[in-house]
């Protein structure tokens, strides 16, 4: 049950006011609700991970006591934690959806897409992605990416028109005013839509921790054997790791995000609590990106040239 | 969760409550890159401790690489590739930080002369414009562009901040001078809170922490007013605006005959009993229940989401407009508004285009385009027959339906539309009916006495 917490007296708030959680939720609650009244076939890229966690349960909210009009999608690299999956395929369960899964391990057998020297996978969903996209013709896609999350994405539209080859030119896109969002597309172009736009990490958390939802056991402390690669802590799997020369150990790590296992790393912790995960982010002197995903790293302007190829 | 806490737990969780409970504001920047626009927001997320060791790193070997001896701060903020390599900022970027009092969602907008339509996008969800000068330069043309901008947009609250003020000895009637001449030009626009503050991005002064340097100075830092600014209006001020989103009907055993109304209240608020009009129909029922995403409320206001039942079985879909019928709106087929056209294809008198209003979308012509507005020196271009990208005018339409249309001066929500082309869905213009500016009031010389500086 969602109470609208009361802002502190000594801000001088009146008595309408809207703590910042309320706000971020009205407005991605909001932007749900527009793409179910101008879009014919919208879809959720859900992974399993906190953000698609939140995406779903903020549209669990926006059409209840209805069901949720949009299906899921969810672009499986084949590397991906098996605590994940096993939440993944509960919450679709348990919630009555339908679940599309685009798989990249389909693509590399049958010779569509060749895997890469380094064994990383995530630079390898777009293909099975914008496949899936055009199979099924989605005209709206809602991805949870956030524009805290790294320099291109702070120019991203909440509303973002890809053409038919799922490209996003940053010179192309709609200038977004008020609270309107444009929909309009030609036939074979979707547009991406980002309901978590405004909110940070820390955000996230906070809401996950006021609304109790439950997630995958890997974002908690837990005992892992991993190994280091590249500064980060890594999970053996047969994605390809440890090499020869890196070592496996145990140790006490949590996730901050959760992606590929190939490039997704942990950080030690002994937080074990959704209140002490967020006191350690808080305290955090890394961003969520920097400390844990290999593949931002590859350069500069790596995630824009993703995005311009299709990527999130 | 188990509800056996131990006062630990209890205390951890009260503890996460609170800082969910930080108020937000929404606020824009305007300057041009030579002003330190750039400088100013890398000082603000920097000193904010909101720039983490990695960013910074990157920063710091970016600027090592580019022979540079101090970071510059300006890299934080610099997005795109086309960008880094033109040395200017060409779209707007959004950056959040926050403090332990407030959290911040800050349009950053490029003040060159061919991006107002840029500025006009971070000012139209912004509370708080913060426009830049150079001291040395003063008011120049840009800045009143500036200026003409926040006071179209309605931006509640507009910072004038003096920067460069290391390169003018820290001087106070330097500072007092453009203070002055940007106060009187705001207030004539009826822009309502202007507050001035000098300040050096590049050394520190008065943007986060208060400077040594300028002891004649008395008031806030640039974060500290941001911090402070009375955030959002009072809903209970303004007539209620519900625009439908979206229509719930389950259809189950379990509902069998329930019917909500999804959507985001606009301006105002809506209790239970509340006797309301749906428009453009004209019908009338009560409201019988608000449910705001899980909690069945008797009261609600802007801008949450909520669903709305009411008493009698009508005929709503996405779109209609539930209002106070002691308030409601008056419908129009006939729009006069003042524009910003913002994109590259001309608009002119007779085109054909796709009006978007709240939740509903509508065909309209282009009557008339009455007259095209000098940002710099707000004189009128009359019948200029087409807008090009960035100008700012008046424009006629007329809509295939009946419109429930606000002046924008009343409610910034559903007094804006957009245009669209019908033919490729671009988006083509940003509208506000009703008059361009304020007229200068009173009031705004009764609010500078309030706001002032004291120096």
């Amino acid at each position: 049950m969602t109470t609208v917490t009361a802002i502190n007296a000594e801000e001088g708030a009146g008595l309408y006011a809207l703590a910042h959680l309320d706000a971020l939720e009205s407005e991605a609650v909001h932007i749900f609700r527009e793409v179910a009244g101008e879009f014919e076939r919208p879809v959720i890229l859900f992974s399993g991970g906190k953000d698609s966690i939140v995406m779903l349960h903020l549209a669990l909210k926006a059409f209840a006591p209805a069901a949720v009009p949009f299906s899921l999608l969810h672009v499986d690299t084949g590397h991906n934690f098996p605590e994940v999956i096993d939440y993944r395929d509960n919450t679709v369960a348990r919630h009555g959806l339908r679940l599309h899964v685009a798989s990249v391990q389909e693509f590399i057998d049958d010779g569509r897409l060749r895997e890469r020297p380094d064994g990383t996978r995530n630079p390898l969903q777009t293909v099975p992605l914008l496949d899936a996209i055009d199979k099924n013709r989605f005209d709206a896609v809602f991805g949870g990416g956030r524009r805290d999350e790294e320099k291109a994405r702070a120019k991203e539209r909440v509303f973002s028109l890809r053409d038919e080859f799922g490209g996003w030119d940053p010179r192309r896109q709609r200038p977004e005013l008020w609270q309107l969002y444009n929909g309009r597309h030609s036939p074979g172009e979707h547009v991406r839509v980002f309901p978590l736009s405004n909110w940070t990490e820390l955000d996230v958390w906070q809401y996950i921790a006021r609304e109790k939802i439950d997630l995958p056991q890997i974002y908690y402390a837990h005992e892992r054997e991993v190994f280091r690669r590249s500064g980060m802590w890594l999970a053996p799997g047969e994605w390809g790791g440890p090499k020869d020369d890196e070592t496996v150990e145990r140790r006490m790590v949590r996730y901050r995000t959760v992606g590929d296992m190939s490039c997704t790393g942990a950080v030690e912790s002994d937080a074990v609590t959704i209140e002490q995960v967020i006191d350690e982010i808080a305290a955090s002197r890394l961003t969520e990106r920097g400390a844990t995903r290999a593949d931002d790293k590859l350069s500069e302007a790596a995630m824009e040239d993703r995005k311009r190829e299709g990527y999130f | 969760m188990t509800s056996n806490l131990t006062s630990e737990e209890q205390a951890a969780a009260a503890a996460v409550e609170r800082s969910a409970a930080t108020s937000q504001l929404r606020f824009a920047t305007a300057g041009s890159v030579d002003d330190g626009k750039s400088t100013l927001v890398g000082r603000l997320l920097h000193d904010s401790k909101s720039v983490l060791a990695d960013q910074l790193e990157a920063v710091e070997h970016a600027s090592r690489s580019r022979g540079q001896e101090a970071p510059d701060l300006a890299l934080l903020t610099d997005g795109l590739r086309a960008e880094r390599e033109q040395g200017i900022t060409i779209d707007v970027a959004y950056r959040y930080f926050a403090t332990p009092k407030r959290r911040f969602i800050l349009a950053d907008t490029p003040g060159h002369v061919q991006y107002t339509r840029n500025m006009v996008t971070g000012a139209s969800t912004a509370e708080l414009a913060v426009v830049l000068v150079d001291a040395r330069n003063g008011v120049v043309e840009q800045t009143r562009r500036h200026a003409a901008v926040a006071a179209l947009l309605r931006v509640p609250h507009v910072v004038l901040a003096v920067n460069k003020m290391d390169l003018v000895d820290y001087a106070e009637p330097v500072f007092a001078a453009i203070a002055e001449e940007f106060t009187t030009y705001a207030a004539s626009l009826g822009v309502p809170e202007i507050t001035a503050i000098p300040i050096s991005a590049l050394a520190g002064d008065n943007v986060v922490t208060p400077s040594a340097n300028m002891d004649w100075y008395g008031g806030p830092t640039v974060l500290e007013h941001l911090e402070t600014v009375p955030v959002g209006t009072d809903p209970s001020q303004d007539p209620a605006r519900f625009p439908v989103q979206f229509v719930i009907r389950p259809q189950t055993t379990e509902h069998p005959d329930y019917r909500g109304y999804a959507g985001q209240i606009a301006s105002g608020v809506l209790r239970v009993g509340d006797a309301v009009t749906v428009l453009p129909s004209g019908r009338t029922s009560t409201i019988t229940g608000i449910d705001a995403l899980g909690a069945m409320v008797d009261v609600a206001w802007a801008p949450q989401s909520v669903t709305v039942t009411l008493a009698d079985d009508l005929d709503i879909s996405r779109g209609d407009l539930i209002a106070p019928s002691d308030h409601a709106p008056k419908t129009t087929q006939d729009v006069e508004a003042t524009v910003c056209h913002l994109h590259d294809r001309p608009l002119r008198v007779g085109d054909r285009v796709l009006l978007k209003h709240t939740t509903r979308t509508m065909k309209a012509i282009i009557k008339d385009i009455p007259s095209r507005l000098t940002l710099a020196d707000l004189s009128h271009h009359p019948a200029p027959g087409e807008l090009a990208a960035n100008d700012i005018g008046r424009v006629v339409l007329r809509t295939s339906e009946p419109l429930a249309l606000d002046a924008y001066e009343d409610s910034r929500r559903t007094g804006s539309f957009l245009l669209i082309d019908p033919a490729d869905g671009t988006t083509l213009t940003a509208g506000m009916a009703g008059d361009s500016f304020a007229a200068s009031a009173d009031g705004a010389e009764a609010a500078r006495d309030d706001e002032g500086w004291d120096f």
